[in-house]
């Protein structure tokens, strides 16, 4: 800190609470020397990086125009798309269900601390894993397809919505549920009547957050054979076949943007 | 106790039936060893309107809490209705807490269900979870929050929702979601200390009045001793988890508030 014309005063034995800890300032420091560290044991350099750019520009060279005028590449397209729709759909729709009593029962504030812990295990295993991880080892166990997709975004969904959930459940004011208790209400309807009108808007916003990110995912798991437009995806790019790989790309954009905005109005409907 | 007159209600309060509400020894610790409520002893008549005065922190919402169960007393008894409300668990307790409607002093209403919901929720004890869920309530009890809420003075108000009312209608919705319950008994904890002078009065009035017509017996714990003495037939000062005074307003003088709240300055 500067010392801008600093005398002795009596003020200076109070805490003024202006001043950062050293610890903190420690902190700033050893991040800063390991981002150093790091850059320099990556080979990360301006060199290599000019070189990639070379290579990027034959690639996006060789992409454009896009190839949409092949019928039966597009129909393949559109094949993969419906799929991955689906596998989204389908996902967000059981993970959402299957986190709507898995979040209540893993609010510390409703729950016996035991069956709260039990929750928080089973929903902190959902998340520990990347979705791309989780779709290999379905897709070892039920085969490629699918349902192998279906079950990691389901995976992903509930370890997404069911978190923040429980944490939305958490912050809820109690007094509401009280007065609610006080008139001899059961578990269920205390629930229904206190706790989730208090939560149903941020439940929704996570919902459809959640369908958003799973649109997104969905074309993700067909590369590693979970099913929808990433397995086509990754054949175009096996073959090099580069102008529809980026016909592919535009269309999972022109599907993600949709998906925004209908998930905007769902928002709007339901809030 | 040491100041106990006849704790008889005033002779505008009706008949004494014998005693609704009997408390022995009631004692309540929420930190083991360092009761708040000490063995607390009173006998509540039918039909009649009790203040509990005292200063913070000195057990009246706890009292208020206990009989209800929303806090489990350590020992002691609450007798109402032929049963012992200390001791009832699960669907029992459930039961029992259906017949005793609450206020409470910063209304609790659930701010995002609309005032109709709210009103209708004194209802959740007896109604099977498919029709909450369904928000299919019997006409009966639509009609009787239709006219609960022109009682309260909250007529045109059932689809407006809670958070967007006053202080003052919000209590009205409270007032109306424990006579929703159709009680036996109604507690009141606090429940004009959010709202200013004028409004308490009116709120004031509006319980007595309701309590008073369907002859069942308010306890109010409150601050305001002037409001006290002018509404309650029957005014108990506790200090310390004790009770220290118990009896008509009109024999509760300022030696009694000296020994309730302590200090005397403030007595002018």
């Amino acid at each position: 800190m500067a010392d801008l014309s600093r005398t002795p005063s009596p003020s200076d034995a109070r805490d003024d609470g202006l001043r950062s800890s050293w610890l903190a300032r420690l902190g700033w420091l050893a991040l800063f020397a390991y981002v150093v560290y790091a850059l320099s044991i990556l080979n990360f350099n301006v060199a290599r990086m000019l070189a990639g750019l070379a290579n990027a520009a034959e690639l996006l060279g060789r992409m454009f125009p896009p190839l949409f005028s092949r019928a039966d590449l597009r129909e393949l397209m559109f094949a993969g798309l419906l799929e991955s729709l689906q596998i989204a759909v389908l996902a967000s729709a059981v993970g959402i269900l299957v986190s709507l009593p898995l979040g209540v029962l893993a609010a510390r504030n409703l729950m016996p601390a035991w069956l709260s812990w039990i929750a928080r295990g089973v929903i902190m295993l959902c998340r520990s894993f990347h979705p791309i991880i989780v779709a290999i080892l379905f897709v070892k166990a039920v085969g490629f397809g699918a349902l192998a997709g279906i079950l990691a975004l389901i995976v992903a969904s509930i370890g997404f919505i069911a978190k923040l959930f429980a944490e939305a459940i958490e912050e809820i004011s109690l007094k509401q549920v009280e007065a609610v208790r006080a008139t001899g209400a059961g578990f269920f309807n205390m629930l229904i009547f206190a706790v989730l009108p208090q939560v149903n808007a941020r439940f929704i916003g996570f919902a459809t957050y959640q369908l958003d990110s799973n649109l997104r995912n969905s074309t993700m798991v067909g590369i590693v054979g979970g099913g929808g437009i990433g397995g086509t995806l990754q054949a175009a790019f096996g073959r090099f076949d580069y102008d529809f790989v980026c016909a592919i790309l535009i269309t999972i954009i022109a599907m993600i943007m949709i998906g925004e905005i209908l998930s905007q109005r769902l928002r709007a409907i339901f809030l | 106790m040491t100041n106990a007159t006849a704790a008889a209600p005033r002779p505008s309060a009706g008949p004494v039936e014998g005693s609704a509400l009997s408390l022995k020894d009631l004692t309540v610790a929420y930190v083991p060893g360092r009761p708040v409520l000490k063995g607390v002893s009173l006998d509540i008549a039918d039909r009649s309107v009790i203040a509990i005065i005292g200063p913070s922190g000195t057990g009246k919402s706890t009292l208020i809490r206990a009989i209800n169960r929303l806090v489990t007393p350590n020992s002691g008894s609450i007798h109402f209705k032929g049963q012992d409300l200390a001791r009832l668990r699960g669907r029992a307790l459930r039961a029992a807490r259906c017949r005793i409607g609450m206020v409470f002093q910063e209304y609790n209403l659930v701010e995002r269900l609309s005032v109709m919901e709210n009103v209708l929720s004194g209802r959740l004890g007896t109604l099977p979870v498919w029709r909450v869920w369904l928000r299919a309530f019997p006409k009966h009890d639509i009609s009787r929050a239709f006219d609960l809420l022109d009682q309260v003075g909250l007529a045109g108000f059932a689809a407006q929702r809670a958070d967007a009312l006053s202080g003052g209608q919000r209590q009205r919705v409270g007032i109306a979601r424990a006579l929703m319950q159709d009680p036996d008994l109604l507690l009141a904890d606090e429940p004009t200390s959010s709202l200013d002078p004028k409004t308490s009065v009116e709120i004031m009035e509006l319980m007595t009045q309701l309590a008073g017509q369907r002859g069942v017996p308010l306890i109010v714990n409150m601050h305001q001793v002037d409001l006290a003495r002018r509404f309650a037939h029957r005014i108990i000062g506790m200090s310390g988890g004790h009770v220290v005074f118990d009896g008509p307003p009109d024999t509760l003088e300022d030696h009694h508030l000296h020994q309730i709240y302590g200090g005397e300055g403030w007595l002018t």
